[in-house]
């Protein structure tokens, strides 16, 4: 088996996402078998190769910058989990 | 039989039928087989009638009719419908009502189709056999006991079924192509930038593509027809003319040069004999239609699982940290700041599946690994698009198989994430490298339907469509049998 080189908790608080011990370490072994996959990767020379970050034939589209209709405010705050007046309201942010 | 679009069309335009009788057949079906199959995540009833009655008046008064006038449709849960709950299959947008509709739903219901439902789906379409969705999986309506693929399980099941002839899926490694294969439809990814994704909930921006999930090939170049074009809200469609699809369609393959891909065929002949022979008799179904075998070389399309498996979980960690229970979706919030909120709610809105590719993405970008991972796969990326360039030099169409296996039972693979990564070896490639390809109904293995996929070049889903109808109406693979799933609600 390839060696997992994930640090599952930090990678964790990085993704905002909290996972039990039962998680992390089902995670980890999970993770075990797809890293022999991905290692593979490192055999290929590809220092010449450019990278692809999208396959279409498309750079910088611009548009003219004119208002056209979008949602209304209410509309946006329909699905609020929490909110008060105009506005998302969300627990402390600042102290 | 079950009845086409097109069929449906006509008859409706002949005023042999009515839209409304046309959506309460659709309905009644698939509430019968809701227990069998659970297709759906949702019906819309009342959003399908008044839309049946629109097309009615139209039929009554003598007004033009769209070209998909009266069709019952289903659409993937990951669509936003205006106005309809939209969940993508999971607990964090279980309430989440949309308040606009995707573009390529709005240009359906315009060309007069009736959406009956939303179908279920793996979460956040990461999954190959539906079973990823926080709503319970989906059955095939060819084996009950079977997967009906994924992610666009829910749509793939409910057309296999007959319920609907179309219905709408979104692929991003493979999601339409094999559960089409497994359900015995039509299903075509369109080239990247072809659709709009404007509505469409994001999984990995750069891959995404919705399309047409068939009973036959003429509904799916109809429907592209449809849903295809540029569109203002989304910048990375492209801006190139939609040509009229069914026009295209053909049935000889004269003049049409066929590569088959040396790789494949040895990866196949490995892994199932049985399949390695079904896709070999289509292949020579190709030749007596007129088309000239090639061979042809994708010398890198054998790191495209592994590349794959670092671009989409890094796009898709981007992509889902909208995902924090401030603006719209589920909140966990208990006692504590707003990051306590973040983690609580992402910890108990994501199931297992998402919540891995979140973290393996979230690592593959950050710091000190990007070079090694993220950078590393996007030159591979590069290498695996420049093989299609190549192979493209000696065909006009690449016939290769969509899946290695029929359907898998309910559970077999739920355990190994990586054997359900592996039934994408022969979708993802074109994915990666944003070429058009789409799986049609080529015969049977083990008494379960299997898939035969061609691909074309960047935007020449025309020539595509043409070869799959050519090879289809000498076929007729997805007729000779019928599905298993029974109205009384038990299996035949």
């Amino acid at each position: 088996m390839a060696e997992v080189p994930i640090d599952i908790d930090h990678v964790a608080r990085l993704a905002r996402i909290t996972l039990t011990k039962e998680e992390a370490s089902r995670f980890s072994s999970q993770f075990a078998r797809l890293f022999e996959f991905i290692g593979e990767l490192q055999a290929l020379d590809v220092s010449q190769i450019p990278a692809t970050a999208q396959v279409i034939p498309l750079t910088n589209v611009l548009r003219e910058d004119e208002v056209t209709p979008c949602l209304s405010r209410d509309v946006a705050l329909e699905n609020a989990p929490d909110k008060e007046g105009p506005y998302f309201k969300t627990p402390r942010i600042l102290e | 039989m079950s009845k086409t679009g097109h069929e449906i069309r006509d008859a409706i335009a002949r005023k042999e039928l009515s839209a409304v009788e046309a959506a309460e057949t659709a309905l009644a079906q698939a509430q019968s087989f809701e227990p069998q199959l659970h297709a759906y995540i949702r019906l819309l009833p009342e959003r399908a009638m008044t839309k049946a009655r629109e097309v009615d008046a139209r039929v009554k008064s003598g007004q033009s009719l769209g070209p998909l006038a009266g069709v019952p449709i289903a659409v993937k849960d990951i669509f936003c419908v205006d106005g309809e709950i939209t969940t993508a299959g999971s607990k964090i947008l279980e309430n989440f009502r949309a308040p606009y509709s995707a573009t390529v739903v709005q240009k359906l219901e315009e060309a007069g189709a009736l959406i009956i439902g939303k179908t279920n789906m793996d979460e956040f379409a990461m999954g190959s056999s539906c079973e990823n969705s926080a709503f319970g999986p989906t059955h095939n309506p060819w084996d009950l006991e079977g997967v009906p693929g994924g992610s666009s399980g829910g749509s793939a099941s409910t057309v296999g079924a007959g319920t609907v002839p179309i219905g709408l899926g979104t692929d991003t490694g493979g999601s339409i192509r094999e559960p089409a294969s497994f359900c015995n439809i039509v299903g075509v990814k369109p080239t990247y930038g072809r659709v709009s994704r404007y509505g469409m909930i994001a999984f990995a921006s750069s891959l995404d593509q919705a399309g047409p999930m068939t009973l036959d090939v003429r509904d799916s170049a109809q429907t592209l027809s449809v849903i295809a074009g540029h569109d203002p809200m989304d910048s990375t469609s492209v801006n190139v003319p939609v040509p009229d699809y069914v026009a295209a369609l053909r049935t000889d393959l004269r003049d049409v040069r066929v590569g088959i891909v040396s790789e494949f065929e040895t990866e196949i002949g490995k892994t199932d004999p049985d399949m390695a022979a079904l896709y070999k008799a289509a292949y020579k179904d190709l030749e007596r239609l007129g088309a000239r075998l090639v061979d042809v070389h994708l010398p890198h399309a054998r790191y495209g699982l592994a590349t794959y498996y670092l671009i989409a979980p890094a796009e898709c960690s981007s992509n889902l940290a909208r995902y924090d229970g401030a603006r719209y979706g589920r909140r966990v919030s208990g006692d504590g700041d707003v990051y306590a909120m973040f983690e609580r709610t992402r910890a108990a809105g994501f199931g297992d599946e998402v919540k891995r590719r979140i973290i393996l993405g979230t690592y593959a970008l950050s710091a000190g690994y990007y070079d090694a991972y993220y950078g590393r796969a996007q030159k591979i990326r590069t290498l695996i698009k420049k093989d299609f360039d190549d192979a493209f030099a000696l065909c006009d169409v690449i016939a290769c198989p969509s899946v290695s296996t029929p359907a898998f039972e309910l559970g077999a693979k739920t355990q190994d994430p990586v054997a359900m990564y592996l039934m994408d070896y022969f979708t993802i490639p074109m994915s990666l490298a944003g070429v058009p390809a789409l799986s049609v109904p080529a015969g049977y293995v083990r008494d379960l339907p299997v898939g035969l996929q061609i691909v074309a070049r960047a935007f020449e889903e025309a020539q595509m469509l043409g070869v799959a109808h050519a090879y289809e109406q000498a076929t007729h693979h997805a007729n000779l049998r019928t599905p298993v799933v029974t109205l009384s609600g038990r299996a035949s």
